[in-house]
């Protein structure tokens, strides 16, 4: 289901429509383009949330938002990488799990 | 919550409103959710401080509460739901770089294999353009049966869209460098465009086949008939057998979606047997009559159900 712009205002109190305009233009909101303009998916609502959060609650100043969000980004990537390494570790066979780990063991070790 | 509010957010009972709100914000930074992903008790903690901080930020309900008229649990919060479960679960991956993993592709084989589509080179660096994500909602017969569209977006853009025919609800069109323009001579990135396709008012589809409903007359069922039927290409003739009846599914081989590189679908037409709109009373005589001998019960099988 995606909301266009009105619908994302009226489902975000803290956010308005200018502020949307201003965040979507930096690029920290990244919505796809319709015909009739951007339409947002819910995980685009949640970063808009989360950003009025780190606005209005915690005070991150305006400039210091792209290092939050650029960094937010990565570790949110690298989860994702690590999940998928994991599991592709563990679809190996178990002598092969074993030798993965002793190796992991002795390079993180030094 | 059940926990003292001012002891959660480390404050003095009597302290004023700006170090309640300035402990919060202090709290909130170390905890968030967003900020610390897969740390639970750095979750359920923020939760409690949140609360903490929701009820002693409104004056009243800090003095209902100093008075005792109130506990901290009724300053639970509805369950709120964090950008974490999106970026967790890979709804949120446009957002995601893989760029921070690019030097990992000289400690590692495996690395340069999973992340060496990156034209990055030594000295001048090229860049790959970013992609762009777009979104089209389509007719169904359009999606059934294909169709070139030209679309423009808002900010001047437009497309040349080659749909497919078959395209499924949800597919999504890559076109090859319409994206953003790369940098130092590195390639295009691809516009991606996201399909919704509208449903149909009388067709239906499942998979490659369609799925219709053909209401036909008492006459037609009883008697057998040759009716027109509609197709997503067009009207066909098709035989209706004498004795048809109310869900009787007839198959028109081939007449269903024909999608490149797949096996041509079927269009499914389930009977309906309607009545004339009207009450006809020549109908009725009729009916009274013949009920006397061949009377019926189509209900036999409900029969021993409780």
């Amino acid at each position: 289901m995606k909301l266009s712009e009105k619908d994302v205002v009226l489902q975000v109190d803290a956010v308005t429509l200018r502020r949307l305009r201003l965040w979507v233009g930096k690029g920290w909101i990244a919505p796809v383009t319709g015909e009739g303009g951007p339409l947002f998916d819910a995980a685009d609502v949640a970063r808009v949330r989360l950003l009025c959060e780190l606005r209005d609650e915690l005070k991150i100043a305006e400039d210091a938002v792209p290092v939050v969000l650029s960094l937010m980004d990565q570790v949110f990537s690298l989860r994702r990488e690590m999940k998928a390494l994991a599991r592709a570790v563990d679809e190996q066979p178990h002598e092969v799990r074993i030798r993965i780990r002793e190796a992991h063991l002795s390079l993180t070790k030094g | 919550m059940s926990k003292d509010p001012y002891e959660l957010l480390g404050v003095a009972r009597d302290a004023a409103q700006g170090d309640i709100t300035k402990a919060y914000r202090k709290l909130a930074k170390e905890l968030h959710p967003d900020l610390n992903p897969g740390d639970a008790a750095a979750e359920e903690r923020f939760k409690e401080v949140s609360a903490a901080y929701h009820l002693l930020n409104d004056p009243e309900q800090r003095a209902r509460y100093d008075r005792g008229e109130i506990d901290a649990s009724g300053a639970d919060r509805p369950q709120q739901e964090f950008y974490r479960r999106y970026a967790d679960t890979g709804e949120g991956t446009r957002y995601h770089s893989t760029s921070s993993f690019e030097d990992f592709a000289d400690a590692s084989d495996l690395f340069s294999e999973l992340f060496g589509q990156q034209e990055a080179r030594r000295g001048t660096v090229k860049m790959r353009g970013r992609d762009q994500h777009y979104h089209l909602e389509i007719d169904f017969l359009e999606a059934a049966e294909g169709a070139k569209r030209r679309v423009a977006f808002p900010q001047g853009k437009s497309l040349d869209l080659n749909i497919p025919a078959g395209t499924r609800d949800g597919a999504t069109l890559r076109l090859k460098a319409k994206g953003g323009a790369g940098l130092n001579g590195g390639s295009a990135g691809d516009a991606l465009v996201e399909i919704s396709v509208r449903p149909h008012r009388l067709f239906r589809r499942d998979g490659d086949d369609i799925l219709l409903e053909l209401p036909v007359a008492i006459d037609e069922a009883v008697l057998g008939a040759r009716v027109e039927v509609p197709t997503v290409s067009g009207r066909v003739a098709m035989k209706i057998q004498k004795g048809a009846n109310t869900g009787d599914v007839l198959r028109l081989k081939g007449k269903g979606i024909n999608a490149e590189g797949r096996t041509p679908g079927d269009q499914l037409v389930t009977l309906k047997v309607m009545l004339p709109e009207a009450p006809d009373a020549e109908l009725e005589t009729f009916l009274k009559t013949w009920r006397d001998r061949h009377g019926y019960d189509p209900r036999s099988q409900l029969r021993d159900m409780p």
